[in-house]
């Protein structure tokens, strides 16, 4: 089976033309950054606004409990729906999986941005208005700095559930890695679906990690725990200390 | 000079703050102090429109403190809350400078201010560049402290800065935030639970009961002195007569001299230096504890020491010197001059005798409204 699956992959017609893994490994890769992007511009910004006005609770308790939704049954529902919009154009398969996604990759992002701005701590907010920031100063140099550790995570688990997702996408036709899975299925290549599974685990372990570097690079050392070892050089007494006799 | 007039805050079905008439004079710290729910947090917070009252009046230098938008108004003001609150995700240097950069400074300016204003706190240089969770809670305070004051606000609003700290460092926060202001002379309102600490940093200490009404203001001494009724005589709670000596100076004790031994002599030294059971050692003419020859085996050591005993500044208050000679073993008081040098002892009933002589602290001032600045403290 290994074997079969390494001569698939090593196949120098798998790495050329239309059909072939580069091609669509950048198809994949770019319907994720897609759904993403439209993603984050939604939640981030909806999940920040929530917990710095302290409103809307219930749209994080409705984006979570909209996770529940199987991925594919809203993939075949929307398609259906909306199938007579885009009729004879590609965007006929490429919008419906797209908005699936989309909703899919929400609830994390929101929550991540939510959970990130409503966790710091009331006193530095406090600190923060009270020294004079606007609103908008606290939300950008206080709230969202600190918030960024929990917003990068949201980011990580949205990408692995999109990545991860995209291939069943396929079944609407669309492009990416998902095809040889469902290709495979279809003309019962279990070396090609084997080889599609293993190229979509790389892909998203690959994501994670670039990520897991782009988080170390951005959030402050300050809030990570690298460098929170106590300082070693105390205070310098004060002049006014008593002496004893 | 800030001054409340009629101020009036209330919430739905409660009132925090209620016809507040008082004025902060300029260059003093006013205490507020009171029990929890007595409002004094709300009326600090009114000040920099943290909270918005509901009626009457709050104004500095004359003009309405809601003639301004409240972040501009919030730039001149100095903010130091409990648990600092200081910004995890910045360094010190960069916490420091933040009022400095709203207000338009160019960030080279700005740390450099930062960097004069953590001196000034007593955090050297190596501090700058360290992050909020490297630090003790002392030192958090401290930058809490210098971050409020990087713009050089004429005002600073402090509530509860150091009742998050363990009392050791709390004490020493004081003393030299104390010393501190002497040389700023800024207008601070402090709020605090504790009257000690009222007692101590305050040229005026407004005692607040609840439901948001003022009890009394007056000097600390005056306060100890004469409470204005049950309440105020309550909250500030027993030892009034003893905790007043700490307004009083000492007048000029009859000191005695007393024999000395200097660290590290031997026995036989020991033994000929007194025929008293106890032997005040010192180091440099500074005094350091006390041995009994009689029961020394060695050389006398650091370690052997008896460090029970306070020592009190020979032109320090009453209640020092009177402490000294109750916390000495040998009954004698050591009294040492500025440099900590020994002056010479005094008893408990000289001093004792000294405060016989002393007039008792008088009310007279908080009656006329005025207060005396810049007073001694021991």
């Amino acid at each position: 089976m290994i074997t079969s699956i390494w001569t698939w992959l090593t196949a120098p017609a798998q790495w050329s033309g239309a059909g072939g893994i580069p091609t669509r490994l950048w198809e994949h890769i770019w319907a994720c950054l897609l759904v993403l992007v439209i993603a984050a511009a939604i939640a981030w910004p909806l999940g920040a606004w929530i917990a710095h006005a302290g409103r809307g609770r219930w749209l994080i308790s409705v984006a979570n409990a909209a996770r529940a939704v199987p991925s594919l049954g809203l993939l075949f529902a929307v398609a259906m729906w909306m199938s007579g919009m885009f009729s004879g154009s590609t965007l006929a398969f490429t919008i419906p999986p797209t908005i699936v996604l989309v909703i899919l990759a929400i609830p994390p992002l929101l929550a991540g941005a939510y959970a990130g701005v409503h966790e710091v701590d009331p006193a530095v907010r406090d600190a923060a208005r009270g020294m004079g920031m606007t609103g908008g100063e606290v939300l950008r140099k206080v709230e969202l700095p600190i918030a960024l550790p929990l917003i990068l995570s949201g980011l990580r688990s949205a990408s692995l559930q999109v990545i991860a997702t995209w291939t069943i996408a396929a079944v609407l036709s669309v492009g990416g890695l998902g095809r040889y899975l469902i290709d495979g299925l279809a003309s019962a290549d279990y070396a090609q679906m084997a080889g599609g599974a293993v190229l979509v685990a790389v892909l998203a372990l690959l994501v994670d990690g670039m990520l897991a570097l782009l988080q170390r690079l951005v959030v402050s050392p300050g809030l990570t725990g690298r460098r929170r070892r106590r300082a070693r050089t105390g205070i310098p007494r004060a002049t006014a200390s008593r002496p004893t006799a | 000079m800030i001054r409340f007039e009629g101020v009036t805050k209330k919430y739905d079905d409660s009132i925090a703050v209620d016809h507040l008439d008082l004025e902060f004079p300029d260059g003093a710290i006013t205490c507020l102090v009171g029990p929890s729910g007595c409002g004094k947090t709300t009326s600090l917070r009114m000040i920099n429109r943290m909270i918005e009252l509901t009626s009457g009046r709050v104004t500095i230098d004359g003009r309405d403190i809601r003639d301004q938008p409240a972040a501009k108004l919030r730039r001149g003001i100095g903010y130091v809350i409990q648990h600092a609150g200081l910004f995890p995700h910045r360094t010190v240097v960069d916490n420091v400078a933040t009022v400095p950069l709203l207000n338009g400074w160019d960030k080279r300016k700005a740390r450099a201010r930062a960097h004069e204003v953590l001196e000034l706190v007593g955090l050297p240089g190596n501090f700058a560049s360290r992050y909020p969770a490297q630090l003790s809670g002392g030192q958090q305070q401290r930058v809490g402290v210098a971050r409020a004051l990087a713009a050089d606000p004429p005002i600073m609003l402090m509530d509860e800065p150091f009742s998050a700290v363990d009392p050791v460092v709390r004490e020493q926060l004081q003393d030299e935030f104390l010393k501190l202001q002497g040389e700023l002379g800024k207008t601070i309102v402090f709020v605090t639970h504790d009257i000690d600490e009222a007692i101590k940093l305050g040229d005026q200490v407004a005692v607040m009961r609840v439901g948001g009404r003022l009890a009394q203001v007056a000097q600390p001494a005056a306060l100890l002195a004469d409470p204005a009724d049950d309440f105020v005589a309550d909250f500030v709670g027993r030892d009034r007569g003893y905790r007043a000596l700490s307004f009083a100076d000492t007048p000029s004790l009859p000191l005695a001299s007393e024999p000395t031994i200097e660290l590290g002599a031997s026995v036989d030294q020991a033994r000929a230096a007194t025929s008293d059971r106890w032997l005040l050692v010192v180091q440099d003419g500074r005094p350091q504890g006390w041995v009994e020859p009689a029961r020394l085996t060695g050389p006398i050591e650091a370690d052997s020491l008896h460090r029970g005993g306070t020592v009190a500044r020979v032109d320090g208050p009453l209640r020092a010197s009177l402490d000294a000679a109750l916390s000495s073993p040998a009954r004698r008081g050591v009294l040492v001059d500025h440099e900590g040098r020994l002056v010479g002892t005094v008893r408990a009933h000289e001093v004792l005798t000294a405060i016989e002589q002393t007039d008792r602290p008088r009310s007279d001032d908080e009656a006329s409204g005025g207060i005396r600045l810049g007073k001694e403290r021991g």
